[in-house]
């Protein structure tokens, strides 16, 4: 009762597996020992986190950090990078997505990205959700597609106010509309895992809202990770949260504990602006 | 505790701390002269209590402010959260102690026969704990000092320890000296008061200890 936080922190250099929040079901992604370099610079240091289906993990920390490669190496965006490597071991359910039996492209469509910037293809909006669930074989009829980009525009909230222009171009939508077209898109190939990197740092408040609302919903049917670098954000809408700093993992733990109650003093000076 | 990279905040957080700690000097002073002037008949002295009690309660309404302000501009997180929180909550507590000393103070002047009445001298002991309750807890909120806040919550058994028993002797002596009943009545009451003021002193010590650890000292028995 009488432990000072600040007594008790374990030393977090060289913890080569973090202590996971309990969990009772098996975790839909799991890391262990990660590391990621850039040619000679390691932008990722032994990071073992684990994932889980209906949860929103929130990842925060300084710029540079090493969340968004972190992220990015969930769904190996990073084989696009050449100078990029990663070692270590990422499993989902219990699969090495880096084995030679993994297919990238179907990988990609299993763990889904959303990106800062909203990107929506230079497309109709119709086209930019029929175009993953057409690549990757989910539909062939017309009327399977309608079905699914209407499902898909639904789940992200963005049916209404879009079901009678869909022949419009995706581009000519408000950029809080282009990023739930983009999440649409995500959702629309039935994807495990929606990995979000700083999804509303481009938004204004009251779209920021309707994301975060939309996180809510989803989260009841994926797995999904947020880089954000609003700390209210990651308060409001993650269940766990990962504090990142020059490519360790400081801290991981239920959302509530390390906004009120962090073990490590560096958590804690960062969420509460007294860093460096 | 290192500095905020926004100083504006630091300044905020000591400013809230500021007003706490006048508020706990204020409700400590007025304690300890409600029961002075009691003892003493002092009259003058209830009238300067209570008339300072407006000062305490300017000071609350004070704290409430600029602890929301504070909660809308900064979004505080962990232990800055904490710490407003409980400057918050403490603000409150402080001012009900200063209530009650407000009204152990007016009631200074319906104590009849003083020099004869004998139950006047049980008070001073309790009134001394309770006085040292609200001031060692302030000692321990000023440095965020969660094993003075557990001594003053476990003291707090002391004080209801006094008051059973100066009830009992109130209760007593009321039966053998009717003439008495509306005096020690009065005194009742301070006692009453006194015990609730150790109670308050023991919510700030937990506050106290939530800014300071993050926790409640759930495991003390009270």
């Amino acid at each position: 009762m009488l432990d000072n936080p600040q007594d008790t922190a374990p030393a977090f250099a060289g913890a080569a597996a973090e202590p996971q929040p309990e969990e009772a079901s098996a975790p839909k992604m799991s890391a262990r020992d990660v590391c990621v370099y850039y040619g000679d610079k390691q932008a990722i240091d032994h990071v073992s986190i684990d994932v889980h289906t209906e949860h929103v993990t929130a990842f925060i920390g300084p710029s540079g950090c090493g969340k968004s490669t972190f992220l990015r190496s969930m769904n190996r965006m990073n084989d696009t990078i050449p100078s990029a490597r990663v070692t270590g071991t990422i499993e989902l359910d219990g699969e090495d997505i880096h084995s030679s039996g993994m297919d990238v492209v179907q990988l990609r469509a299993r763990v889904g990205m959303v990106f800062q910037k909203p990107n929506p293809f230079p497309k109709s909006i119709f086209d930019n959700i029929a175009y993953g669930p057409r690549i990757h074989g989910l539909a062939e009829s017309k009327g399977e597609i309608e079905a699914i980009v209407e499902k898909s525009l639904r789940r992200a909230g963005l049916w209404d106010e879009v079901k009678d222009r869909l022949a419009d171009s995706g581009t000519a939508l408000s950029g809080g509309q282009q990023q739930r077209l983009c999440i649409a898109r995500a959702i629309a190939v039935d994807p495990e895992v929606i990995l979000m990197d700083e999804p509303c740092s481009a938004l204004d408040p009251i779209a920021t809202a309707k994301i975060e609302e939309l996180i809510d919903e989803l989260k009841g049917r994926y797995a999904i990770v947020i880089v954000t670098h609003s700390m209210q954000q990651a308060a409001r809408v993650s269940q766990r949260t990962a504090f990142f700093h020059l490519g360790k993992v400081v801290e991981y733990g239920h959302t509530s504990d390390i906004f009120t109650n962090p073990r490590e003093v560096r958590t804690k000076d960062y969420i509460t602006g007294r860093y460096g | 505790m290192s500095q905020h990279t926004v100083k504006a905040f630091d300044e905020d957080i000591t400013r809230l701390r500021g007003l706490i700690a006048e508020m706990g000097g204020l409700a400590e002073l007025a304690v300890q002269q409600s029961l002075e002037a009691l003892i003493n008949g002092d009259l003058t002295l209830a009238a300067a209590v209570v008339e300072r009690d407006k000062k305490i309660d300017a000071l609350e309404i004070e704290v409430d402010a600029m602890a929301v302000r504070t909660l809308a501009l900064r979004a505080p997180m962990a232990d800055d959260l904490r710490e407003i929180i409980a400057a918050l909550k403490i603000g409150g507590v402080l001012e009900r102690i200063g209530d009650y000393a407000k009204n152990i103070a007016k009631r200074s002047g319906r104590i009849e026969g003083r020099s004869r009445f004998e139950p006047l001298t049980l008070l001073p002991a309790m009134g001394e704990i309770a006085i040292e309750m609200v001031h060692d807890v302030l000692t321990a909120y000023a440095a965020r000092d969660p094993v003075v806040a557990r001594e003053v919550i476990e003291r707090d058994a002391k004080v209801d320890a006094f008051y059973d028993s100066i009830f009992r002797n109130l209760v007593s002596h009321m039966v053998e000296n009717p003439a008495t009943i509306s005096s020690a009545a009065q005194l009742l009451f301070v006692a009453r008061n006194l015990e609730r003021i150790g109670d308050h002193a023991t919510n700030v010590a937990e506050m106290v200890h939530y800014a300071a650890v993050g926790s409640y000292p759930l495991d003390i028995e009270r």
